[in-house]
């Protein structure tokens, strides 16, 4: 495996990664301020664990145990239906088609109804079921892409320990600057990451589809640079094309692709 | 026993939406995706530019069908123009 592949391998773990924990944050933060921090915190860090315990259950027997080349079919297959997905929603939200993903939005939404029955001043220190369950739920569920792209990538490469790696530094980074910004996560860019994540999930889902089904890529690993590029092209003339297509409504600000805050 | 059910569900709901989702044009492609890939593979050199260039239509023609349409004018549009 080329050293090229790897560091894709490792901006796209790395990047999902970060997109998917500002979401699970936006959660844990709104559970965090309406019901107490120790059970936000609890719930989350439980969650992580599970996810961990997943990655390690199902990873661990797909690198030693499963024919390569069927991998590789199958986890470009779920890398292609995720990488697609996330590259057609960028594309429609860049192109103004889509409304963006709002970090405070639902950080208000959420606040509003876990205020509901907000447990009174004193108790907030205390163990609260509802803010352990809706952080753990957040993180879990947002964990989930992590894991089959942990999973897929690092296993058909057999690079697993990199591929946990750098999602779990993405979620410590996240984290961190979750501490410190607290509320302000719709500053973080999230169309442009997903936009490029999309890309690079993409790119890979068919070169490792091609690949386990003994399609010949001319320059081997190095087929995953030009798919990418070729991805990256046709993403800026297909949103571009669209935002042509806007029925009737003003065009969208023309910022870069995907710098438009928030989105998910 | 009802757990077992629940968690089931639960299990095929999340890879139903994970999979299909609201995109299933994307669900199909890639079937189709892999299905030519293992038609070409081994016989065929022209893997490694039918497969890209098939994701990049079935991207591009999902995007297409996702765009916001002009909204139809209803009779109850027209009477509450004020050209009327």
């Amino acid at each position: 495996m080329s050293t090229s592949s790897t560091v894709v391998l490792i901006l796209a773990v790395f990047g999902a990664s970060t997109v998917e924990m500002v979401e699970a944050l936006t959660i844990v933060v709104a559970a965090g301020v309406t019901r107490g921090w120790r059970s936000a915190l609890e719930g989350a860090v439980a969650a992580v664990a599970v996810l961990t315990v997943i990655v390690l259950a199902v990873g661990v027997p797909l690198v030693h145990y499963v024919p390569i080349d069927a991998l590789r079919v199958v986890v470009g297959a779920l890398l292609l239906v995720l990488g697609l997905s996330w590259l057609r929603k960028s594309i429609l939200r860049a192109s103004g088609h889509k409304d963006l993903h709002d970090e405070d939005a639902i950080f208000a939404t959420t606040t509003a109804e876990l205020s509901r029955d907000e447990p009174p001043a004193g108790a907030r220190t205390a163990r609260d079921a509802v803010g352990f369950a809706v952080a753990f739920k957040g993180v879990f569920l947002e964990g989930m892409e992590v894991v089959l792209i942990v999973v897929s990538l690092g296993a058909s490469q057999h690079r697993l320990g990199i591929a946990a790696a750098a999602a779990g530094a993405a979620a410590v980074l996240v984290a961190a600057v979750g501490v410190v910004v607290a509320k302000q996560l719709s500053q973080v860019p999230e169309n442009l990451i997903k936009l490029a994540v999309g890309i690079m999930l993409t790119s890979f889902g068919l070169f490792w589809v091609g690949e386990g089904a003994g399609v010949h890529w001319p320059g081997s690993d190095l087929a995953i640079i030009v798919l990418i590029g070729v991805f990256v092209i046709i993403t800026l003339a297909t949103t571009a094309w669209l935002r042509t297509l806007q029925p009737g409504a003003p065009l969208p600000a023309r910022t870069p692709i995907g710098t438009e805050q928030g989105e998910g | 026993m009802k757990l077992i059910a629940r968690w089931a569900s639960a299990f095929g709901a999340f890879w139903w939406d994970f999979l299909v989702g609201d995109t299933p044009e994307l669900f199909f492609a890639t079937v189709a995706i892999v299905v030519a890939a293992v038609l070409l593979g081994h016989h065929d050199d022209a893997g490694y530019v039918l497969l890209p260039v098939l994701a990049v239509v079935f991207l591009v023609s999902s995007a297409y069908r996702g765009r916001r349409r002009p909204r139809a004018v209803t009779p109850v549009d027209e009477a509450k123009s004020p050209d009327q």
